[in-house]
């Protein structure tokens, strides 16, 4: 073969190797995170995030519409502040619906679902949630019961 | 007494041998050549070494990935925490099978064809007719195969991740349906840069050094007839595995064990 061809193929070679390399580093441990297409964003408030972290799903009636974007601490309230995008095709989510923080089993991940209100307005692309439930924790749930509160 | 001065004989003949290899390294890589003829050499190694494994290194990448994605979701939908298939997936293969696996099949399909070939030269005399002309066989002929071999190994296990990352998410996703975001989500917040990917690399440098160190020196060291060429390719392959999965515990042992 032609040194020229074999250079080629090589420097191909060469190549695939460092594609391999920055999709290791940008997808598998994501150094930063794609940005979803077609998508509105929506916040949430919640006095505790749990185990919730960003890219868990964000789901309506158990039929997953969103995923999460990230989670901060709103330094005023001190609430979980989480970001929220939701598929651009589900856009009539009623405005007095609920965000829940929920767990998928018994050990699985958390996720965020969408109790579905009954008001005629819906909620637009840079809405807050009005009402929230925050992750169950079990700690706290039997330190409540145990001191009879 | 005959015993004993057979096992003090293999004890000496294993010692020496190693000392040969050490010397020969330190032969390899002390002699430099200049880069316009080397490169053209190392290009022709890099070649045969890592572009022609590249289909097997493709091939076993993809169904090691797919069958972790069917076990791990047989496992993990028992817990209903399927959707931790992608971090096990990437896991496993970034930080063990990733390396190891590439350089064990490394080792059997070019460390193998490395020793066959260096090992007919120097049966075939080529070698020292080299050396008669004045031209280094080290430098020549060795060098670039060894070179390549560190460079190639690295390259063909980040592919390989990569590819068994992609057979698992055809699998656990596109099959299974464990849902994409999950998959991905859980993989970035386990896995982390620094020391689960880097020290995959580290690890498949190390091990490319090796398997190519040990196919080149049982070539150049090996005994000029048929039967000498087909023990050390044995060799270098029973030898790479070993040194391979040996090496492998300690690195492990050294990178993530906490001690």
């Amino acid at each position: 073969m032609a040194q020229r061809t074999t250079e080629v193929i090589v420097g191909l070679f060469m190549i695939a190797g460092i594609a391999a390399m920055m999709f290791l580093a940008l997808q598998v441990s994501g150094l930063t995170p794609k940005a979803p297409e077609s998508s509105y964003t929506l916040y949430a408030n919640f006095n505790d995030a749990g185990g919730l972290t960003p890219r868990a799903r964000v789901s309506m009636a158990g039929v997953t519409v969103g995923s999460i974007r990230e989670i901060s601490l709103n330094k005023e309230t001190f609430q979980a502040r989480v970001v929220i995008d939701v598929n651009g095709s589900v856009d009539n989510i009623p405005a007095d619906s609920a965000a829940v923080i929920r767990t998928s089993g018994l050990l699985g991940e958390q996720y965020i679902d969408i109790s579905v209100g009954g008001d005629t307005e819906s909620l637009d692309d840079g809405d807050t949630f009005y009402s929230t439930q925050s992750a169950m924790n079990l700690e706290r749930m039997i330190s409540n019961f145990a001191s009879g509160q | 007494m005959e015993k004993l001065a057979a096992l003090g004989r293999l004890g000496l003949e294993i010692i020496a041998s190693l000392g040969r290899s050490g010397r020969f390294l330190a032969g390899v890589l002390g002699g430099v050549s200049k880069p316009s003829v080397a490169f053209p050499l190392l290009v022709k190694q890099l070649y045969s070494i890592g572009v022609l494994s590249l289909a097997i290194i493709v091939v076993s990448g993809l169904f090691i990935g797919m069958v972790l994605g069917l076990q791990g979701y047989t496992i993990l939908s028992d817990y209903g925490s399927e959707a931790a298939v992608g971090q096990m997936i990437a896991l496993t293969l970034v930080r063990e099978l990733g390396p190891v696996v590439t350089a064990l099949l490394f080792a059997g399909r070019a460390g193998s064809a490395l020793t066959a070939e260096i090992g007919l030269m120097k049966t075939t005399e080529q070698l020292s007719s080299m050396e008669m002309m004045g031209v280094d066989p080290l430098r020549r002929v060795i060098a670039p195969r060894l070179w390549a071999g560190f460079i190639a190994v690295p390259v063909l296990a980040a592919v390989f991740s990569v590819v068994g990352i992609w057979g698992g998410m055809l699998v656990g996703v596109e099959w299974l349906g464990v849902f994409e975001g999950s998959f991905w989500g859980n993989m970035q917040a386990s896995v982390s840069f620094t020391s689960d990917v880097l020290n995959g690399v580290i690890k498949s440098v190390v091990f490319g050094f090796v398997c190519s160190w040990i196919a080149v020196y049982q070539g150049y060291d090996c005994v000029p007839t048929s039967e000498g060429i087909s023990s050390a390719t044995t060799k270098t392959v029973v030898y790479s595995s070993l040194a391979v999965l040996g090496l492998d515990f300690v690195l492990t042992a050294v990178m993530f064990g906490d001690f």
